[in-house]
């Protein structure tokens, strides 16, 4: 459903005016009409914003936050353009630390939903055709219900009053351990990533396992293998595709995301996405927030470039 | 049949993951107790204060009003790209439909402050609600729209031209009445998606205008209160509705997500 970073966009404008160039009048005025609004309209509010964010990564705050009114340019700055937010960003280590920092938040949720996900994608992939729409339906359900309901379920559940922790520092003191939180930490964040992300895992993995011909397997079993074998040398290499595309799509939400950590992480548990929130809407530093906005995109694109890589490496070898 | 055992303790206690907290939700909106630990008695007192809470009802008019507008126009135009993309194939506009839907959401919410802010000069409220509602919306109606387009059988079309239909005639009698169920689909989602929308939401708002999530947010960030379950249960009781109505119009589109 989403779709993917490849290349392949200049060469695709090439062959449609090529295209285009071979539709009479009319056709070619009906698909002006047809793409043309959607494509106004995204120009306007997706493309637009993106560029005048890019800007103000190049400009300086305004005295009462926001940017810098474009007319007073600083004598020192070539038009009012400068490098300092990016200057500011790699001066100190913290900024590159808190990147690093999601990034492990990223993967790590991402392993636990793969872990979690695929005996239940596998198990629905071998149901019998009637039960499968039901079985993928209960998935989508919880799924369906508000993002922050089900942030704040577990505010609930890792509360200090809650049996889970009453019972885990129960255990804890009879090993004689200082009682912990459990809300307000960095497994509480945890947690809700990989709940609120789980079935972005478990749908692309079950469509691509739903695909696989039963008759291989048949045909492992024939030839001597047992059931580990069948699945690590059949099943799995043959799901890398559902793997992938789970991946991306737990990875790149995670990466971003600010409103988990500020429900339930402390403190100390900010992510790029809290950091961006805070530039925006706290200190207003904007040309820095726009810097780590783009900073952001970039590590997003690098990181599913490279998995892209190493996923279409094993899928043709 | 060990593994076939295997199987299903883990994906029931993944389906037990999934399902208990949302449970405890529901549950703790029946409790008769300031407190959400233990279990005191059944009330219906939380849904009570609920439908006297001011702010939590406009809040509420405010989702409902932006959701009706920006999904109406969302289906509009993502009806429109979806069509595009089918049959005209310009990766530029694939480019720019899906982007939205597949970037951090943050990214897109503080690109749009900037933009409504900076260059607009607006006033951060409603309308710059449902304009980034709508922007983040079209990428979903378009694919559920696409998807079934690719799922017809092309001669129906070649027998249209054959009988002589125009482009239009085969549009408006062929074409438009086999997608319909899936645009349906695509508005419902679209609605879903707006009255659910937290984060982007959370930058385009201002601080005059409230929306349910936006209420919601606050609510939590203050104090756990029985009242949130409540609302929280409600909503979880809409959405619920809304998935099962776009289930029923175009099956194949909702599993066709991911």
């Amino acid at each position: 459903m989403r779709c993917g970073w490849g290349g392949g966009t200049m060469r695709g404008c090439f062959c449609m005016s090529e295209e285009h160039a071979r539709l009479p009048p009319a056709a070619r005025l009906t698909k002006w009409l047809v793409s043309g609004p959607p494509f106004v309209y995204l120009l306007l509010f997706f493309a637009a914003p993106g560029l005048i964010m890019v800007l103000a990564s190049f400009r300086f705050p305004g005295e009462f936050g926001g940017l810098a009114p474009f007319t007073a340019t600083d004598p020192d700055a070539l038009q009012g353009l400068t490098l300092e937010t990016y200057r500011f960003f790699f001066s100190d280590f913290i900024y590159t630390e808190i990147f690093i920092k999601s990034f492990i938040v990223a993967l790590t949720t991402t392993l636990i939903c793969l872990v979690m996900a695929y005996p239940l994608a596998l198990l629905i992939a071998r149901s019998p055709k009637k039960s499968r729409d039901l079985m993928v339906l209960l998935v989508i359900l919880p799924f369906a219900s508000n993002f922050l309901i089900r942030v704040y379920a577990w505010m609930i559940i890792l509360g200090p009053q809650a049996a889970l922790s009453l019972a885990f520092n129960g255990l804890l003191g009879m090993f004689g351990v200082e009682p912990v939180r459990l809300l307000f930490s960095p497994f509480a964040v945890l947690v809700a990533m990989v709940y609120v992300h789980l079935p972005f895992m478990v749908l692309p993995l079950y469509t691509n396992l739903e695909r696989h011909d039963p008759t291989l397997l048949d045909a492992a079993q024939d030839l001597g293998a047992n059931a580990w074998q069948r699945f690590w040398r059949v099943t799995f290499p043959l799901s890398l595709p559902g793997i992938f595309a789970g991946s991306v799509l737990v990875f790149i939400p995670v990466m971003g995301m600010f409103a988990i950590p500020d429900i339930l992480g402390g403190t100390g548990d900010m992510l790029v996405g809290n950091l961006i929130k805070e530039q925006f809407l706290g200190t207003r530093d904007w040309p820095f927030g726009s810097t780590l906005s783009i900073m952001l995109t970039l590590a997003v694109l690098l990181c599913v470039w490279i998995a892209a890589r190493l996923g279409g490496r094993r899928r043709y070898a | 049949m060990r593994r076939g055992v295997w199987l299903w303790t883990a994906a029931l206690a993944v389906y037990a993951f999934l399902y208990l907290p949302l449970l405890i939700v529901i549950a703790y909106s029946f409790n008769d107790s300031r407190l959400n630990a233990e279990w005191v008695g059944f009330t219906w007192r939380w849904y009570g204060v609920l439908f006297h809470d001011e702010d939590m009802l406009a809040a509420a008019g405010n989702s409902l009003l932006i959701a009706t507008v920006s999904s109406l126009m969302a289906t509009l135009l993502g009806t429109m790209a979806g069509i595009a993309m089918h049959r005209y194939r310009i990766k530029t506009l694939t480019f720019i439909v899906m982007a939205p839907v597949a970037m951090p959401e943050i990214l897109l919410g503080v690109s749009l402050l900037l933009f409504f802010i900076q260059l607009l000069n607006l006033t951060l409220g409603t309308l710059s609600i449902m304009l980034a509602h709508i922007t983040f919306s079209i990428g979903f109606v378009a694919i559920v729209v696409r998807t079934s387009l690719a799922g017809l059988d092309e001669s129906l079309f070649e027998a249209a031209r054959d009988c002589g239909a125009s482009p239009w005639e085969t549009f408006r009698h062929i074409t438009f009445p086999l997608i319909l169920p899936a645009v349906a689909a695509g508005g419902l989602m679209a609605f879903t998606l707006s009255i659910d929308d937290f984060v982007i939401t959370f930058f385009t708002a201002g601080v005059g205008v409230s929306t349910l999530p936006l209420h919601i947010y606050s609510m939590i960030k203050i104090a756990v209160t029985p009242e949130v379950n409540a609302v929280s249960t409600l909503l979880m009781l809409l959405t619920l509705t809304l998935i099962v109505l776009a289930a029923k119009f175009a099956p194949d589109a909702l599993k066709g997500k991911g």
